[in-house]
């Protein structure tokens, strides 16, 4: 099983096997267009990926944040592992910030 | 004489004199500069001692590692900021009060416009003959402290004169000396003044069992000396005599008022600058006294530093309203003698009326000499409270002070009985009126404490302590403060969630006992099992996953878990630090810093990190923590980095993490000419026996060879300063933003028995402190503090030291080097590269820039929005 991110339209890019990803943690892909995305699996088998950059630092470190999920509504989330601020992964939303410049950009993914 | 003064030209128009530089003397200047007179009036200070005002109270504290310059009251850069003209070695020699002049021993004359006394004590030497032998000292100034320690090097036998308040400590600090000890009093008992007869027969008792030789109810009759008129021997009024060789008088002191007298100025029958409410003196309204020279209204001279305190405040009100005090103004009419204090390890406490000296009243007395305490209470007639004397167990006090001159809520033979015999519902803080005073030393009520609660939204002690300052000062009210602030919680309705985080209604300690109890080693066992129910099944969070992930460590081979923490479900769980074992800087290159334990080296060790340094490209810094940090690694150069330095003999070393950090140490006594223990040799042991250990937060450590603590163990979580006999412990150190000195849990310990009580403290804190929650913090926040912490970890109070100390033999036992083992196995090798699609590719956003001859991180590439980067050529960005 390999995990896909989407690009534009129809274009997907492989970007590593399922097996390589450890439920909870992420993994940073370098995109064909030299963006980087970071790629995550929780528990359940998910996987999301978002842009690598953290707005707050400007630093590409948002992959080797740890995932987690709010308590009431189950939303997953990574926290950034340098200033902990955390980014809702299925819209990129700052959740500690609602300033939208401090948003994300969100990749679809797939596994096949 | 006018021509000889020292006015320069351009002075202000007022001049106040201040002559004595104590305690409150700087208290005073510290009033005046806060009501603005110091900008209006020029301030002269004549000082006696070479050095400026310093804590007398705690002079002591300088045998157990304080230095003279940690002692000073006076904040950097006040007399600069305040204009204020301070004279040291410089004493006032003469007032002469028709020319308003004084004079100095150097000469200078000042003419004043307000002239204060604040010239203190000095300690009452009985004529006993042969008192002024060589070996003879006083207990008073940090040079008679620092002459004490010199001439005790010489000595195996001591004598204190005078078994009161000071005499203890001064017996104490000869004991810590290493010498037999001696204690004479004149008294039939120890602190006659404080404690009434059962209370100095206890003290007596638990100050003999430390080894102290006490004699009561006798004097000296001579002092004998050898045929160099050294001290060797003191001849008692019972006829017997003890070999010494050395004493030191501690027999009270009298108020300084020979200037005053000299000047014709009012003297009290047993001595004292008489004075009025605003410590204005009764002679010369333009002649102030402060403090144990003065003699208050009530034909007192209190020798206590807090009433001295109220007159500077009573004395610089006054003069800042130029001479005429406003209606409500701050006076001195006397002052609460209560005090708690504790002497040589023993809680002493006396409030009120302890010796029962009120018509007619009653006793009601709780004595257990088996276990050291003793608690008086003396009652009206009409069931009010007048006072009482606590020893060995000084809980209450923080309770009954407040009580005294009412009549308590519950029986009094309830109030003396020991915690868990006397009915719960027999006091408690809710028991007090509202205009009780909780905090003595800043006058704070129950009411206020109250306030602070309802109406400024506090929920917490530490947020009570800001907002009112209670508990700020001694600290005795901190445990009744606990109470209060949690009963007016609950009264106001308002419940404080004490859950880890929003996964987690259960604190780190819990989750800890759980842990332990069910062997528990899956984090999603936990946390479906455990959790709140809403975060049951969820994938946890950026809080509790680390938390969960440092207990499951320090656990490990306990609980079956993994000890290298990158195993299985482990790896997820870890901050991300501990997931690449090196430390994020700001542009997401990570720093590796070798570890060096004890801050040991070798001369081939140290070229090796140059050459990976240089190899690398790595920014070069030497830390705080006697080790060398390397900046600049990319996350896929991280293993060749390790390889280098494992094969040097190295391994990478824990500058990030939850878990010990570095044992700085001194040369300790194989170099240095004053160490008196081998303190590298024990810091590189500390520092390779406790590696690795997961912790609620960071431990720092440092060994230092002796008393002048160069290693500065006084501020590390687990501090250890050599003694000539062996090792001191002290726990709960702390620089960064909120310092704290360390607190001494042992003394004189041997090479195993420092080991064991450290075991014992480390795995005692880890089992419940809280997240992130650093020692310092710690010690502060448990109940009991550091006597409970004591309790626990050198008297096995809790039973539990076995279990904490085979806790920690697991660790030691199991760990491993977690980069050694990282580098040898490929498939934990796979997460170190950059990109998990192309993984020889370097990041091309970490980029360097020069700066001083090394490299920094380029930020430019940072600052921008996101931008494709299409640079994917070129393998180094250096």
């Amino acid at each position: 099983m390999k995990v896909e991110v989407q690009l534009t339209g129809d274009e997907w890019v492989p970007v590593c096997g399922l097996a390589e990803l450890t439920p909870g943690r992420g993994v940073a892909a370098l995109l064909p267009d030299g963006r980087q995305a970071a790629v995550f699996l929780d528990r359940h088998g998910r996987t999301y990926a978002i842009g690598n950059r953290d707005p707050f630092t400007g630093a590409y470190v948002l992959s080797r944040g740890l995932i987690g999920s709010t308590g009431n509504e189950g939303m997953p989330f990574v926290a950034s592992p340098l200033l902990k601020q955390r980014f809702d992964l299925t819209t990129g939303r700052c959740l500690d910030d609602p300033d939208p410049e401090k948003a994300v950009p969100v990749y679809a993914t797939r596994s096949r | 004489m006018s021509t000889a003064t020292e006015n320069a030209p351009g002075t202000p128009a007022e001049t106040i004199v201040l002559i004595g530089h104590g305690m409150v003397g700087q208290r005073f200047l510290e009033e005046l500069a806060d009501r603005g007179v110091t900008q209006r009036a020029r301030v002269v200070v004549l000082c006696e001692e070479p050095r400026a005002a310093y804590d007398r109270v705690h002079l002591t504290s300088y045998f157990s590692g304080s230095s003279p310059d940690e002692l000073s009251m006076v904040p950097e850069g006040f007399m600069e900021r305040h204009g204020i003209e301070l004279y040291t070695d410089d004493p006032a020699t003469a007032i002469d009060r028709a020319t308003r002049t004084v004079t100095a021993r150097s000469g200078r004359v000042f003419a004043y416009d307000t002239l204060v006394l604040a010239t203190g004590s000095y300690p009452f030497v009985p004529p006993v003959p042969g008192k002024d032998s060589a070996g003879c000292f006083v207990y008073r100034t940090v040079e008679d402290v620092l002459a004490i320690e010199e001439y005790a090097k010489n000595c195996r036998t001591g004598l204190v004169v005078g078994g009161g308040l000071l005499g203890l400590e001064a017996a104490g600090a000869l004991k810590g000396l290493g010498l037999e000890t001696h204690i004479v009093e004149y008294n039939p008992r120890l602190m006659a003044i404080q404690v009434d007869e059962g209370g100095g027969a206890t003290l007596r008792r638990t100050v003999e069992d430390m080894g102290l030789i006490v004699h009561t109810g006798v004097g000296g009759q001579e002092i004998t000396a050898d045929a160099d008129g050294a001290v060797n021997g003191m001849a008692l009024s019972d006829g017997s005599t003890v070999a010494t060789d050395m004493v030191i008088f501690s027999a009270g002191v009298r108020p300084r008022d020979e200037l005053a007298r000299a000047a014709g100025l009012d003297i009290g029958e047993r001595g004292g600058v008489v004075v009025d409410e605003f410590c204005r003196t009764a002679s010369d309204p333009a002649v102030f006294a402060i403090g144990e020279c003065a003699r208050a209204t009530d034909g007192m001279v209190y020798g206590l530093v807090a009433p001295g305190y109220e007159m500077a405040v009573a004395a610089a009100a006054t003069i800042a309203e130029g001479g005429s005090p406003a209606a409500d103004a701050k006076t001195f009419t006397g002052a609460d003698t209560s005090t708690k204090l504790k002497l040589l390890g023993v809680d002493v406490a006396s409030f009120g009326d302890p010796h029962g000296r009120a018509e007619g009243c009653l006793d009601v007395v709780y004595s257990d000499s088996r276990s050291g305490v003793y608690k008086k209470l003396v009652i009206g007639r009409d069931g009010t409270l007048l006072g009482g004397v606590l020893v060995g167990d000084a809980e209450s006090y923080g309770l009954l002070r407040p009580l005294t001159g009412s009549v308590p809520p519950a029986a009094p033979e309830q109030l003396v009985l020991p915690a868990g015999l006397a009915p719960a519902t027999a006091i408690g803080p809710s028991a007090l009126p509202d205009d009780a005073i909780i905090c003595s030393c800043h006058n704070v009520s129950k009411g206020a404490i109250r306030a602070a609660v309802g109406e400024h939204q506090c929920v917490t002690v530490p947020e009570v302590k800001k907002c009112t300052k209670a508990g700020t000062g001694c600290g005795s009210c901190v445990k009744t403060l606990g109470l209060l602030v949690n009963d007016e919680l609950a009264a106001n309705g308002v419940t404080v969630d004490p859950g880890l985080c929003g996964c987690f209604s259960q604190t780190r300690q819990e989750l800890y006992e759980i842990v332990l109890a069910l062997r528990l080693n899956s984090y999603q066992e936990l946390l479906d099992n455990h959790g709140r129910p809403a975060a049951r099944g969820g994938d946890g969070c950026e809080i509790c996953k680390p938390a969960v992930g440092s207990i499951f460590a320090s656990l490990a081979p306990t609980i079956g878990a993994d000890v290298y923490v990158l195993d299985g479900e482990q790896a997820a769980l870890q901050d991300t630090n501990d997931h690449f074992l090196a430390n994020m800087q700001k542009n997401g290159s990570y720093s590796v810093v070798p570890r060096i334990p004890g801050g040991e080296i070798t001369p081939e060790k140290l070229i090796v990190i140059g050459e990976v340094a240089r190899d690398f490209g790595l920014y070069t810094k030497i830390t705080g923590g006697q080790r060398i940090d390397l900046f600049g690694a990319r996350v896929d150069q991280l293993p060749m980095i390790w390889a280098r330095l494992v094969e040097a003999g190295f391994e990478s070393g824990h500058a990030y993490g939850k878990a010990l950090r570095t044992v700085k140490s001194c040369v300790g006594s194989t170099w240095c000419r004053y160490g008196v223990q081998d303190s590298v040799r024990m810091a590189i042991d500390l520092e390779l026996r406790y590696r690795g250990l997961r912790s609620p937060h960071k431990l720092k450590s440092a060994v230092s060879g002796c008393a002048r603590e160069c290693a500065e163990a006084m501020g590390k979580d687990f501090g250890v300063i050599a003694t000539s006999n062996g090792w001191n412990l002290y726990v709960g150190g702390n620089g960064g933003a909120t310092p704290r000195h360390a607190d001494l849990l042992a003394q004189d310990l041997s090479d195993a028995e420092l080991i064991r009580l450290i075991d014992r403290f480390l795995m005692f804190y880890i089992r419940t402190a809280d997240r992130l929650e650093r020692t310092s913090a710690w010690l502060e926040r448990i109940p009991g503090g550091l006597d409970h912490v004591k309790d626990v970890v050198v008297h096995d109070s809790l039973g539990i030291c076995d279990e904490l100390e085979a806790l920690m033999a697991a660790h030691v036992a199991t760990y491993r080097d977690e980069w050694a083992e990282t580098i040898s196995d490929p498939e934990k090798l796979r997460r170190f590269v950059s990109f998990v699609n192309a993984p020889g590719a370097p990041d091309p956003t970490v980029r360097f820039v020069p700066e001083r001859d090394q490299v920094k991180p380029d930020l430019t590439i940072l600052a921008g929005p996101e931008l494709p980067v299409r640079t994917l050529e070129g393998s180094s960005t250096r």
